[in-house]
């Protein structure tokens, strides 16, 4: 999934400092899941804006909504109704949410409250750890299912570089050094060959490098008409 | 003559069978070309070659093309590093070229610290190659004459290439083989991460000749004198993959206030003399660390001097 982090409070409150009534919107895609952006995060927001808007003698109102998704045009569209009554309308989807909903209502001012920050999952209850990349060519049956591009902190292709001490990445302590997972792994396995083999050079056409990126599937384009 | 690959005094120094030895030259945080051009006359005549670092450990400091380009003008040959941090394929082709056209010959090819440890934490890296593909890359323009994308270079560079190995990064053991994966894709030789502790390095040495790729490539051992106790202490902990024996921070210790740095320049000389007759060892690259000018002093007592004219 996407995962996100809210933004201070106080960066929210300077982006709303002009405004006397907003909507918070939230978003039951992976915002949700990750705990930053659903429905209840909506409130927690809400009431916090309110109480710190009420103690400067500012007040703001503030109204609630959880879309099922922001990056989707068909439910982007339950706010026609409503998205014009607002001085601005503060989003927590990622960052994809209220680019939608901008271009959905070029009129209104959309806000971000979150920092989007990377794919990944969680490790723990209240831990998400990076996972993908998103580089459009996926290489990571080379390395066992662990992707260097995404997981090591120079993204190398033939690692562990030299700066891997006691499975941790020379970044820092609590990073581990995905490298030495893999090769650990490639030797439990018996598989060290897969590791002798120098790999061209990537490809990054298919990532951010090539360009701002498209997927088109033919086939629905069809089923749309 | 026509069966060097590059022609630099290094290659010729190995090729001819001595035991090379070459030093270390980090460019000035600044335009300081009279600082930069005092540390290298330390080791003119003294080294086989030069090592210009590359923004090292991620600090901004003159580039080291035009710092190693200045040393040729100057008469001291470099070995012009270059990391992966900082350029993409293009940038460094072209600068390889450019190295080339100002009588580079030599070039380390190395994946960089991360920024996270420099004085631009804040900046975005590269990366764009690693350093296996970078070496695989350099061999390619020179051999093939050809960039990555296949097509002709008129008037391919000949650089001699180098690349770096740490044997004491983890997994140990994985390191050979990544040592081997540097030469299998074009390394011409190796100069190693600093050594401290000689029983490991002596273990990795016995790997390295079992698989015979001290007859592939041409390893030098990489020593760092220690300046004083504060210094190994640091090495220890802060450095990753660095592996300083405890025994060793104690000797520098008992050698006294005063005699710190003495006793750190002794232990290197003991070192040297060491790698001299180990198996594998094709000579010894020395990164005394701004102190350049103590390089001939540890050359003479170690008794690298004079140096083969080749």
């Amino acid at each position: 999934m996407i995962v996100a982090d809210r933004k201070p409070i106080d960066e929210i409150l300077w982006m709303v400092s002009d405004c006397s009534k907003i909507l918070v919107v939230g978003c039951k895609g992976c915002v949700t899941v990750c705990n930053v952006g659903g429905m209840k995060e909506v409130g927690i927001l809400a009431s916090t804006l309110k109480i710190a808007r009420k103690k400067e003698g500012k007040p703001l109102e503030v109204e609630e909504k959880t879309l099922e998704r922001q990056c989707d045009p068909e439910y982007v569209e339950q706010l026609r109704d409503s998205y014009d009554q607002y001085d601005a309308v503060v989003s927590m989807a990622c960052g994809v949410g209220p680019q939608f909903l901008a271009e959905a209502y070029p009129d209104q001012r959309f806000l971000p409250a979150v920092n989007t920050t990377f794919f990944g999952g969680a490790v723990q209850h209240g831990m998400w750890e990076e996972r993908c990349a998103g580089c459009g060519t996926c290489i990571i049956h080379y390395y066992d299912g662990m992707c260097p591009i995404a997981r090591c902190s120079k993204s190398i292709q033939h690692g562990p570089c030299g700066g891997s001490a006691g499975g941790k990445c020379e970044i820092a302590p609590d990073v581990d050094c995905i490298w030495d997972m893999i090769v650990k792994k490639k030797m439990e396995q018996g598989r060290l060959d897969d590791l002798l083999m120098i790999k061209a050079a990537k490809d990054w056409r298919t990532a951010r490098d090539g360009g701002p990126r498209k997927s088109i599937r033919e086939e629905l384009l069809k089923g749309e008409e | 003559m026509s069966d060097l690959k590059s022609g630099s005094n290094l290659e010729k120094v190995l090729k001819a069978g001595h035991f090379a030895f070459t030093g270390e030259c980090g460019p000035p945080r600044g335009a300081n070309v009279e600082h930069l051009k005092e540390k290298f006359s330390y080791l003119k005549g003294k080294v086989d070659a030069v090592n210009v670092t590359d923004n090292q450990t991620a600090v901004v400091r003159m580039s080291s093309l035009v710092a190693s380009a200045l040393m040729v003008q100057e008469g001291v040959e470099p070995n012009y590093q270059m990391v992966c941090r900082d350029r993409n394929r293009l940038a460094m082709m072209g600068d390889i070229l450019g190295a080339y056209s100002l009588g580079i010959r030599n070039m380390l090819c190395l994946s960089g610290d991360h920024q996270k440890f420099g004085d631009h934490p804040q900046a975005k890296n590269v990366y764009d190659i690693d350093s296996m593909q970078l070496i695989a890359m350099v061999k390619k323009m020179r051999d093939e004459g050809r960039f990555l994308n296949d097509k002709e270079i008129d008037v391919p560079p000949k650089m001699f290439i180098g690349a770096a190995c740490n044997p004491f990064a983890d997994p140990y053991e994985f390191r050979v083989y990544r040592l081997a994966n540097k030469i299998e894709a074009g390394a011409d030789f190796i100069q190693t991460q600093c050594i401290y502790n000689m029983d490991r390095f002596r273990d990795f040495m016995k790997r390295v000749v079992d698989m015979g790729l001290h007859e592939k490539c041409h390893i030098l051992a990489g020593v760092t004198p220690m300046k004083s106790v504060r210094m190994a202490q640091y090495m220890a902990k802060m450095v990753p993959g660095m592996d300083v024996p405890d025994a060793l921070i104690k000797r520098i210790d008992d050698a006294g206030k005063g005699n710190y740095a003495k006793e750190g320049i002794r232990f290197a000389i003991e070192q040297i003399q060491e790698f001299k007759e180990m198996e594998g060892v094709a000579g010894v690259h020395l990164m005394a660390i701004e102190w350049e000018h103590k390089v001939p002093e540890i050359a003479e007592k170690a008794g690298v001097l004079p140096r083969p004219e080749v």
